[in-house]
């Protein structure tokens, strides 16, 4: 028994290549790429947003505006002790002047303090602990020690990067969910016209005996295959890309721009979205075949 | 599974066929087959050969009356029990229906492996099935490159092949030349003979003294006819095939 077709299995042969079927592949690729990037773009966002909030909690910034930089300096210089000794406050340090005129130099010019401008001392302070009540004591000893001192909380005017990393994030899980309800409708839409193209074989299936789920299998088999190889090939694009892409955003050097990247975690999940895909067009094919069959006698 | 000589295998009472808002197709048939046995379904064109046959392999329901396959109620099987009933029986189209990109070889393995046979079984009784229908030397051929009579073989060969216990042929002759028609019902007639009961619509008429066992049926716009008074039900006596 030489048979034409040898290389595919049996079971495989009873359909033929229906254009309709293998039109996935090429769509799965497309989906699954397109999934991909927005995957490593929500996790991205949310690696740099959980980071910046890791960052930001803890992080304050006292200010001492005196009018004068000596008065300015010993102000500081007490609230800087008072700090040191309260028990919420993990370090405290002064930012060296020279510092602080280097930071204004580009907006201010090189003779702000002889213009008299009034350049305040400021505090880095880590907090042990990042609750409210401990940011309202740390506040009241910087203000005992000196009136002229004021507390900027990081995580205040950091906020809206967080929102917006928050926002990217939810943005791509949407878009995630988005590209899989597209898919499945892909699937279910390639499952009706493999079951029009293949009508008369199907017809002759049933009549030999065939099951619903014998039937179902032959189709999602097919579907699953064409998903699976265009999904791999889509997402080893696209991870190409974010690698390529990633390589850049390191390479900008910036501390926000710099939160975002991918752990391991994350490589390993964008990388299973394939076979994610196609199990759901597996799911997706014997629903639709079974549906359809159904219909049949 | 070759079931007990003379049991009735399929029984028809009262039963019509009407599609759609149509008339009725077929008529108060009331009839019943013995297992074993041979029986030949005649009429003119239109008569309702097909539609009966459709009935018997369950590619159709009665608009009305009650059908009994193997002892049990076919009207009101449900559909996941179909394809038990199905595997139990063998199919002739009248149009062949072989799969066009199957080989004749995968052709006649479907039943086999739709039954879930290994695939060794599958080739051996493959081969064996194709050398008994002459089509040894064109396992591989597509059905688009056989002629008329080897597509036919094709057909029956697929129809027998998981060893029916009622084999439905529908016109199986009709494209076959008169020495291969003789050929392909001594193959019926040999499959009989191993217990399968045999049920084959045709209009030649040639062909019914070949099988001198044989009842015949006679299909008449719609309505039974019978001739030898065996096919009513409750059956005056079996048939004295076997």
């Amino acid at each position: 028994m030489r048979t034409v077709a040898r290389r595919r299995p049996a079971a495989a042969r009873v359909l033929d290549e229906a254009p309709g079927l293998r039109a996935m592949t090429a769509v799965m690729a497309i989906m699954v790429f397109l999934t991909v990037l927005a995957g490593a773009l929500g996790l991205g966002t949310a690696s740099a947003g959980s980071l910046l909030d890791r960052q930001l909690a803890g992080r304050l910034t006292v200010q001492v505006v005196e009018g004068e930089p000596a008065r300015a300096d010993a102000a500081a210089a007490r609230v800087l002790a008072a700090l040191r000794t309260s028990r919420d406050v993990a370090s405290a340090t002064a930012v060296p002047r020279a510092e602080l005129e280097a930071l204004l130099r580009p907006w201010l010019g090189g003779d702000a303090e002889e213009a008299g401008l009034p350049v305040p001392a400021m505090i880095d302070v880590d907090l042990r602990d990042t609750s409210d009540a401990a940011v309202a004591r740390v506040a009241a000893t910087a203000t005992a020690a000196s009136p002229a001192a004021r507390v900027d909380r990081h995580a205040r005017w950091m906020s809206p990067v967080g929102g917006l990393m928050r926002s990217l994030t939810w943005l791509a899980a949407g878009v995630v969910l988005l590209m899989a309800a597209a898919t499945a409708a892909v699937v279910v839409l390639a499952a009706r016209a493999g079951l029009e193209a293949h009508r008369g074989t199907i017809e002759v299936m049933h009549m030999l005996g065939s099951t619903d789920l014998q039937l179902a299998r032959l189709f999602q088999r097919r579907l699953t295959l064409d998903a699976l190889v265009g999904g791999i090939a889509g997402a080893a694009v696209a991870l190409g890309v974010v690698l390529l892409v990633g390589g850049q955003l390191a390479s900008l050097g910036s501390e926000l721009v710099g939160g975002i990247r991918l752990g391991i975690a994350d490589w390993a999940l964008l990388a299973l979205l394939p076979l994610g895909f196609a199990l759901l067009a597996t799911l997706a094919a014997r629903w639709t075949v079974t549906r359809a069959l159904r219909r049949t006698l | 599974m070759t079931p007990p000589a003379m049991a009735t295998i399929v029984q028809f009472e009262n039963v019509g066929l009407r599609y759609g808002t149509g008339p009725e197709t077929l008529v108060d048939l009331s009839f019943s087959l013995q297992g074993g046995a041979f029986y030949f379904l005649t009429g003119a064109s239109g008569a309702g050969k097909t539609s009966l046959l459709k009935l018997i392999y369950l590619a159709q329901r009665p608009s009305r009356g009650i059908i009994r396959l193997f002892g049990e109620d076919a009207v009101v099987l449900p559909r996941d029990r179909l394809p038990g009933f199905r595997r139990r029986m063998g199919v002739v189209f009248q149009d062949f229906r072989l799969v066009p990109h199957l080989s004749a070889a995968d052709n006649v393995a479907l039943p086999l492996r739709v039954a879930g046979m290994s695939e060794g079984d599958v080739t051996r009784s493959v081969r064996e099935m194709l050398a008994w229908v002459g089509l040894a030397d064109r396992a591989g051929a597509r059905p688009a490159t056989l002629s008329g009579g080897e597509q036919q073989r094709v057909a029956i060969a697929r129809a027998v092949i998981a060893r029916p216990e009622v084999l439905v042929a529908d016109e199986p002759t009709g494209n076959v030349d008169p020495e291969m028609a003789d050929r392909l019902i001594h193959l019926f007639g040999s499959l009989n003979r191993l217990g399968t009961t045999v049920v084959v619509a045709t209009h030649d008429l040639h062909l019914l003294s070949r099988i001198p066992t044989a009842q015949m049926m006679r299909l008449d716009e719609g309505r039974l006819l019978d001739p030898t008074g065996s096919l009513r039900y409750p059956p005056q006596q079996g048939p004295d095939a076997a």
